[in-house]
């Protein structure tokens, strides 16, 4: 003899929730009730938008960061032509570079995934754009004819006095041996300045580009591009995931995964990303085979706001 | 040489009784099975099939049919148009706010959903494709984000591609690839969220809507209300 299944399993019993219901039954219009959906939130959404609209604020051009945030920009340059960059260290898929990737216990499914889309910085956000000036200066030969070490020194003497001068000026570092580096960069700054470098940068050389993927890593390294998301409360820690600019609602439904970010031991975990995005796989899996975990699907039957649901079924009864 | 063949009692799957023998009558068996037209498109439902709480999924279906009638306008038009076009600024406030409505109706809906215990009765693959056509949507949706060729947009794929990568996935779904993201964002997705939601829709049609918990086998015992349709002489004999 079998079992019966439990009044809250997803099996198909022999019970009421399992065979086609034999009790009184209600007109129902399926159609006329879509139309009418469709009529009702049609004019709420012609209505919002003709309220509300939607927010577009333009976004930011390499020129746009040369024009208004220079000592910015000359400090990334340094810190993309030395390989110090965010983006020179970060690792798969954009490099190499060793014990950069989050990980999930032992499992690294970042290095796994390999170099797909390589970024040398140097080259390809400094070096190489220069070269296709008219006029390429002529610190990029002596740039190419340095040791590794000699190049490292530069940078890193160069990006030190920088960092020493108020607000970053170039004009203002001290005097010292920083190599072809002021030249470099400031030649970059000039060509960003006059708008060259987006296409530039952008095109990777080609006539066709929708990858925007060297100009969106080169401005993140800087701080420019950041401090304009968070005046529009858009960084992390603001709960950015789930804003838009302005006071538009934006992805509201990422709630749980904009917390998750913001609590122990997410918050101050080198390896945030994966964590978070475990647990919200975890709890999504959950939630979808919720009704095969007896206790949990049970849950709807303990807190009984099926009765509210259902008020004038109960109320009849 | 080829034959006619007349129809016989036993090889005729139009006459009553008999099965069919290809594989398009089989399958025309099964959907009739297991979808008959009256159940496909009702003209009644249970008598406790009345709250506002039913309104919801169908809200959702609502704003979905404005979420890609504003896509498909915006679609045609390309991704930079409503930059410089009053009409396309409005559509494409039409795409948003009809995203905001989906996804308020949607999740609501699937929240009354579970604490309906909405997959009892042989119902699983109904809550099952409910689910993850929230999570489709909300994939679909973040694409969206990134389409907007903002600063808004240009923002996102920063932020976003720590998530990405770290998983492995950011070189096939790079989020600053504005033409990879718009493949997945009018193409793959799309199907994916129209495909799912219409298998649910014809799941709650061939399973029926779950009764309240605790339910009586008949609602004979139910006090008349006006004006009842019983009087009609409605009642369901399946």
């Amino acid at each position: 003899m079998s079992k019966a299944p439990s009044p809250m399993s997803w099996r198909r019993g022999d019970n009421i929730a399992g065979r086609p219901w034999r009790g009184r039954v209600r007109d129902y219009d399926l159609f006329k009730e879509l139309v009418i959906g469709v009529v009702v939130v049609g004019l709420l959404v012609v209505g919002l938008s003709a309220v509300f609209s939607s927010p577009d604020d333009p976004g930011v051009t390499l020129k746009s960061w040369a024009t208004v945030a220079p000592s910015d920009f000359i400090a990334t340059a340094t810190a993309e032509l030395g390989g110090t960059s965010d983006t020179a260290a970060y690792g798969q898929p954009y490099s190499a570079t060793p014990d950069a990737t989050q990980k999930l216990g032992f499992i690294d499914l970042q290095a796994l995934s390999g170099v797909r889309i390589p970024i040398d910085t140097a080259n390809d956000f400094v070096l190489t754009p220069l070269k296709t000036l008219p006029t390429p200066p002529p610190a990029l030969a002596i740039w190419s004819a340095a040791t590794a070490q000699e190049q490292t020194k530069w940078t890193t003497d160069y990006a030190t006095a920088l960092a020493a001068v108020t607000n970053g000026d170039p004009a203002q570092v001290a005097p010292g041996d920083y190599g072809p580096v002021p030249a470099l960069t400031g030649a970059l700054l000039t060509m960003a300045g006059s708008g060259n470098l987006d296409g530039v940068l952008q095109s990777g050389g080609q006539p066709y580009n929708l990858n925007y993927t060297p100009t969106i890593l080169f401005l993140g390294d800087g701080t420019y591009f950041a401090g304009l998301a968070d005046a529009a409360h858009l960084t992390g820690d603001q709960w950015g995931v789930m804003n838009e600019t302005g006071n538009t609602p934006g992805q509201s439904w990422l709630w749980l995964f904009s917390l998750s970010y913001q609590i122990p031991p997410f918050n101050s975990s080198p390896n945030a990303d994966i964590l978070v995005v475990a647990v919200m796989v975890g709890l999504s899996l959950l939630l979808t085979l919720l009704p095969f975990i007896p206790g949990l699907r049970s849950v709807p039957r303990k807190i009984p706001v099926y009765r509210l649901i259902w008020k004038d079924y109960y109320r009849n009864r | 040489m080829s034959t006619v063949k007349e129809p016989t009692p036993a090889t005729d799957p139009d006459v009553a009784g008999t099965s069919a023998h290809t594989w398009t009558g089989k399958s025309r068996g099964w959907f009739l099975n297991h979808l008959p037209p009256d159940k496909l498109l009702p003209e009644d439902q249970p008598s406790y099939v009345a709250s506002w709480a039913y309104v919801l999924g169908m809200g959702a279906v609502a704003g979905l049919v404005f979420v890609i009638a504003s896509g498909f306008v915006l679609a045609l038009n390309g991704p930079q148009w409503y930059h410089v076009s009053s009409f396309g600024h409005f559509v494409n406030s039409m795409h948003l706010w009809s995203v905001e409505l989906f996804f308020m109706f949607l999740v609501v809906h699937l929240w009354i959903k579970f604490w309906m215990a909405a997959w009892r009765g042989g119902r699983i693959l109904t809550w099952i494709t409910g689910m993850v056509s929230f999570l489709v949507s909300v994939v679909t949706a973040f694409t969206g984000y990134l389409l907007q060729t903002n600063f808004d947009s240009q923002w996102i794929a920063f932020q976003a591609k720590d998530a990405l990568n770290a998983v492995g996935v950011g070189a096939w779904f790079n989020v600053a690839n504005v033409g990879q993201i718009f493949m997945w964002h009018i193409a793959l997705l799309p199907l994916a969220v129209g495909a799912v939601v219409a298998l649910r829709v014809l799941l709650v049609r061939a399973h029926g809507v779950v009764p309240p918990l605790d339910a009586a086998e008949t609602d004979t015992q139910l006090r008349e209300t006006t004006p009842p349709k019983l009087a009609r002489g409605r009642i369901n004999h399946e």
